[in-house]
Order: C-alpha cells, then structure tokens, then sequence
C-alpha cells in the first residue's frame, strides 16, 4: 500500500495527469504521456530493472525510457514503452481481431518483483467508463480492479475498499443494476456497463435515495465504513426484487460485513425502505 | 503477507472461443484463464502466481447459459453462480446443484463466479495460500501435517503428501449427479466423468483437477438419469456467508415407496477431491430409507477416516450429515 500512497500524492504535486478523468487519447501523448504516467505507477524501481529494460533495448524491439525519479535520490525509474516483438502484434491482428487485447506493466508500483513484461502494439489502454451516468475517459493498467480506477482515479472514494479480496463487501457498486465486489472486478471487463457508485444514488437536488434515508432513519451507519457497501447491495436487491420478505432481505444483504455488527439495523432499514416506496 | 499489487501481465478479452483457444495454447503454462476471478486474484494479489498473460474468458457468450440436450442438461463453464442457482430448469430437475450453487460464498461473488471456476479453483489450504513452499508448491513438506500445523479444515481421507481439501461446493453435488465436463483444447474436444475430473495428491500433488495448462473447460453436462431425483444438500461452515465448508453432503437417490433403489453419496472437504461414498450407497440400496439405515450409513461413511490434530470434529460431523442425507 505504501507504494501505491506514494503514486497517489507523490512527489511534486502534478498528479493531473492520472487523476484527471478526461486525459487527452493516447494517440496523441504516445511517448511522454506514458513516460510521465509511469512516474505515478512505478514511483520506485530498483535500478536492476533499469539493467532488464536496457538489455532487452539492444535487439531493438523495445524502446527505453529513463529518468530520475524525483523523490528518491539514488534510485532510477525505467519504462518499455509501446514496441514489441512482430511475432507477438502479427498474432494479436490476425488472431484476435474480434476481442481486445491489453497490454500488461506492472501494477501500481513498488515492490515489483517480476520483470515487466513490454507493452504490445495498437492497443487501447484509455477506455470510456459510464459512472452514474456519466461517460469518463481513464487510463487503466491491465490488472487494475474498479475500486482502484473509481477511488484513486475517477476520485469517487464513497466505494471503500476493507480486505480487497472479496471478503468483506465495503467495496459493492451496481454494474448493470446488480450488486459486485469491485474490488474483485477488473476495470477492463466493465466497459461496455453501467456502474452506479453510492455516488450515483441521491437526486440531483441532495434528495437521498429511500435505502439511503431509510438507513439514517434506521441507524444502520455506526463507524459507517460498510455503510456505502450495504446501500448498494439494498438497492441491488429492491431494482431486482421491489418486494423482498424479510428473509430473502436477509440473504441478499449476506455479502456485506458489518464490523459495528448493525446488521439488524440495516436489515430494518431494507424493510422500511420497502414499505415507504 | 497482505499486499495489494498485482504483477504486470498482458490481458486478453476475446471474444470467440477459438480465440481464446489460441491464445491457451500458445501461451502455456505462462498464460492463466480469467473466469470470476475469485481464485485467481486472491493468487495475483498475494503475488503467489504471476502469469504472464491473463486470457479474460468472460467475453465467450458462447459458454454461458444452460439449455436442455436430449439427454439432460449442458451448462456451459462460464455461467455464474447466481444463474445456476436460479435457474428454474435447473432447480426444477437438479435441485442438488442449484442448492450447492446457492450455499457458495456471497451473493456479490456467485454473481461473477462461475461454475467452471468453483470447479477448477485451487485449494485453500492457508499454509500453501500464504505462499509456503510445500509439496504443492512444489516444495518437499507439508506444513499443515506438521507436528504444531493447525489443520482443523484439513483432510479426513486420501491423504498423499498433502492433506488439503476440495474447497468447491457445487463439486460433491455433480459428482453425485455423474456429471461430464466437457474440455476442449487446440487438438480437440474430450468428455470427462466428473468422478475422474478432480486430482488426487497420490497422482498429480500440483494440481486440483485432470486441467492441463492449455485445457479450457467449456461445458458441464447432467445426465437425464438423476433428473427429478430425491436430493439432499448441507453444507456446514463456520458462518452462513463466505465460509469455505468444513464438511457438506450432497446426495441422491431413487426410491419406490420407502426403500432406497439407488443412491449417490458425496461428501465435501473431506478429501482433496469430492468424496463418493460407494460402500454406503451399496449398502444401504435395497433397504428402507429409515432411522436404522440412517445410522447404518453415517457408521460406514466414516470408516477409514484418519484425523489430523485439529479435525477430529469432522468425524462425527460427517457421519451427522449422511445420516440427514439418508434419513431425508
Ligand atoms: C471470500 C471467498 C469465499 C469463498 N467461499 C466459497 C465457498 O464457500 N464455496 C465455494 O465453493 N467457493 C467459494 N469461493 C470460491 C468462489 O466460489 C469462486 O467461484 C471460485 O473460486 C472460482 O470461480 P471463478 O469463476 O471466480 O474463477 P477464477 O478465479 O476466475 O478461476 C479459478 C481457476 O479456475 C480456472 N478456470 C476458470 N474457468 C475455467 C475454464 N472454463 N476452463 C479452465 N480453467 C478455468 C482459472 O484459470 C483459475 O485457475 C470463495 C471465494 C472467496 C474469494
Ligand atoms: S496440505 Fe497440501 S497444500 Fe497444504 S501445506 Fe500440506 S502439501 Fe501444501
Ligand atoms: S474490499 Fe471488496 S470485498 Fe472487501
Ligand atoms: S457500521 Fe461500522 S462496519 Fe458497519
């Protein structure tokens, strides 16, 4: 988590670029958009990586990339960019033309312990994510998993993250009107779907949702961490099910930990949020 | 242990089969198939595996759905688990796996995990999930057999080496309903009763089930002979969501009256894989489905069991759960 910390806020306070929703395409910034990205995600990696990327430059199917990282004198920050073998972008054109294929760096940064692998060509990896109705343009790594893209990205911290491994349910959002873990979603399979975060929920004049006042009318929030987590999973439930009884409230709200242990607080306010629609 | 950083891999979503067939074969055992992803990113996460690529299979529509064949049904490997449990085709005529399907996990996991995936997911043994370099790791012990291990969830039976257990709850139930699961690779096609699709430790100590590498798991089928059946399903855990079993039943059988004319018996997380129990189903075919056979069957069903330290509970706990399933 440190590393990704850093990413975040690190540095010179110019993070704009990863934090802004609307980047400018990739086509348009193709060396030092990436090169600059990469400061972000790779805050620090070892100079032995700088010795991979170097050595693998010399048969001249990568280019590399080298800078000085700012906050950590000492150490240095590489980056393969967007080349790669032929063999591998002829197979991706004549093989997988109907799908879409990403090209893999690391995750958010330190503590990387395996070589990047190079970035294959032609791919996209800007995308255009529909949020509560809004179309938002990011730039997703591979193995970056929605809570990542909306918290640190799209900066739509209501989706909390508790355990990121899906054994929790702080991190529930709608995709499509039904209920997931995106801690446990990749950004990359949500594309073409519409995700609804407990930002999405209120009227555009601060009504709040009927799940959301039911649950202040309940007390269901104590610390409120779960808070976000159980309000999508309620409206989840009252999309697919307007009428639940009490016991199918009960299983439907099962994936959602509740530390406070309010769980009949919001297993009322489910209810009440039933019967006052 | 906790780390939240995924290495770096190249992903792929195609969308045809054949595609991704392609893109299995050429990568290997360098490549890793994406289902739900709830085994598989606990692993990326915890840096455990690092493939080199990820081959995202939730694009093939094509393997998704369950529809009727002329001998039962076919569900394709990558219908979640919400579906099959709701599926009224299947809750009708295979109400033991829609059963199983709904006692996975939680609600917000079966609606991205699929049933290919519960049934190829590793085990989750926490010392080899930790990253320890046992005999399935490829290392030369197994710490959860050690003197001071803490094996409560671990092996009753079967045990070689390792005495991790099958963590899946839809496997003992299409076990018990002789399920086939359909495997294609870029040779071909081949049908596999479920009985011979999960890896014994005495046989393949790194593996769960028969699934090489370049293998994709592309259907399951059920057998119209156990369609309508009389079925049992109970799975015990430590809490109704989330928790992995400690031990289930599924079970099957046909009766003409009150006598029991055939009977499929399958515990879970007993075994590193689902465990039949063909001697109590022999031995209890012919009687009636009583109180007697009941005890009968819960007696012989833990024959043989061989309890590690910490999981002695699971003997009376399984014989507890065939005498249910029995007694009906
Ligand atoms: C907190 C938590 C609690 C859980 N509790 C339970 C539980 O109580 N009971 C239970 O049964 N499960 C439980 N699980 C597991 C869960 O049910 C997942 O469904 C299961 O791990 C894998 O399904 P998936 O679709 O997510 O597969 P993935 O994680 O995507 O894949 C799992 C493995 O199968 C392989 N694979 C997937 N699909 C195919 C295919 N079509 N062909 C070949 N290989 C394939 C993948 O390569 C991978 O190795 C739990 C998981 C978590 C995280
Ligand atoms: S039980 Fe199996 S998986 Fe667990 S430590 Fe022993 S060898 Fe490893
Ligand atoms: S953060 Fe996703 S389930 Fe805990
Ligand atoms: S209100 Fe504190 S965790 Fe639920």
């Amino acid at each position: 988590m440190v590393g990704f910390v850093k990413s975040v806020r690190g540095g010179d306070g110019n993070d704009s670029p990863k934090l802004a929703p609307d980047v400018p395409p990739a086509a348009k910034r193709p060396q030092s958009v990436s090169a600059e990205t990469s400061r972000y995600l790779f805050a620090v990696v070892r100079s032995r990586y700088t010795a991979y990327h170097a050595s693998s430059a010399s048969d001249g199917s990568r280019d590399v990339s080298e800078m000085d990282s700012s906050d950590s004198p000492g150490t240095t920050v590489a980056f393969a960019t967007t080349h790669s073998s032929w063999s591998r972008r002829d197979f991706i054109k004549g093989v997988i033309a109907s799908g879409v294929s990403v090209s893999g760096m690391s995750y958010f940064g330190a503590g990387c312990t395996t070589p990047l692998p190079a970035q294959t060509g032609g791919v996209e990896r800007l995308l255009s994510l529909t949020v509560n109705g809004q179309v938002r343009r990011v730039d997703v790594l591979p193995g970056e998993t929605l809570a990542m893209t909306l918290r640190y990205k799209l900066g739509l911290t209501g989706t909390k993250l508790g355990c990121d491994r899906g054994e929790c349910g702080a991190c529930t959002v709608l995709i499509d009107d039904v209920n997931y873990y995106s801690c446990s979603t990749l950004t990359h399979r949500v594309r073409d779907r519409e995700i609804t975060t407990v930002e999405g929920l209120e009227s555009p004049d601060g009504t709040l949702h009927p799940v959301q006042q039911a649950f202040v009318d309940e007390l269901g929030p104590q610390c409120g961490f779960c808070t976000s987590g159980q309000v999508m999973s309620a409206v989840a439930l009252l999309r697919a099910n307007p009428n639940p009884t009490r016991q199918e409230a009960r299983e439907a709200m099962a994936g959602n930990l509740c530390r406070c242990g309010a769980y009949d607080h919001y297993l009322n306010g489910v209810m009440r949020a039933v019967s006052e629609a | 242990m906790m780390k939240d950083m995924m290495s770096g891999f190249e992903l792929y979503q195609p969308a045809d089969v054949d595609d991704a067939i392609q893109l299995i074969d050429r990568y290997g055992n360098r490549g890793w198939k994406l289902a739900g992803g709830y085994d598989s990113l606990d692993w990326f996460k915890n840096r455990g595996k690092g493939p080199e690529a990820v081959i995202d299979l939730e694009g093939l529509d094509a393997l998704k759905g369950i529809r009727e064949t002329t001998d039962g049904v076919e569900i394709g490997a990558l219908t979640t688990l919400t579906e099959v449990e709701r599926s009224p085709l299947l809750r009708d005529r295979y109400g033991l796996l829609a059963d199983a399907a709904r006692r996975v996990a939680s609600p917000q996991i079966r609606n991205a995990g699929t049933l290919g995936g519960n049934l190829s997911q590793d085990t989750r043994c926490w010392y080899y999930r930790y990253g320890v370099d046992c005999y399935r790791a490829g290392g030369n012990t197994c710490y959860a057999a050690a003197p001071e291990a803490m094996n409560r969830e671990h092996a009753l039976f079967g045990a070689s080496r390792c005495v991790a257990v099958t963590p899946s709850d839809t496997a003992p139930a299409l076990v018990a309903l002789d399920a086939e699961m359909v495997v294609r690779n870029a040779r071909g096609e081949r049908v596999i009763p479920a009985a011979d699709f999960f890896m014994e430790p005495s046989v393949d100590i790194q593996r769960m089930t028969v699934l090489d590498p370049d293998d994709l798991l592309t259907a399951i089928r059920l057998p119209a002979s156990w369609a309508g059946a009389d079925f049992y399903f109970e799975k015990v855990a430590d809490r109704k969501s989330w928790d992995f079993a400690l031990v289930s039943v599924a079970a099957a059988f046909r009766t003409s009256g009150a006598q029991i004319d055939e009977a499929s018996i399958v515990c879970g997380a007993v075994q590193c894989i689902p465990r039949r129990l063909h001697d109590v189903e022999v031995l209890i075919s012919g009687r009636t489905r009583n109180e007697e056979t009941a005890a009968l069957a819960g007696a012989e069903a833990i024959r043989g069991a061989e309890p590690l330290d910490y999981n002695h509970f699971k003997i009376p706990l399984m014989e507890n759960l065939v005498k249910r399933a029995v007694r009906g």
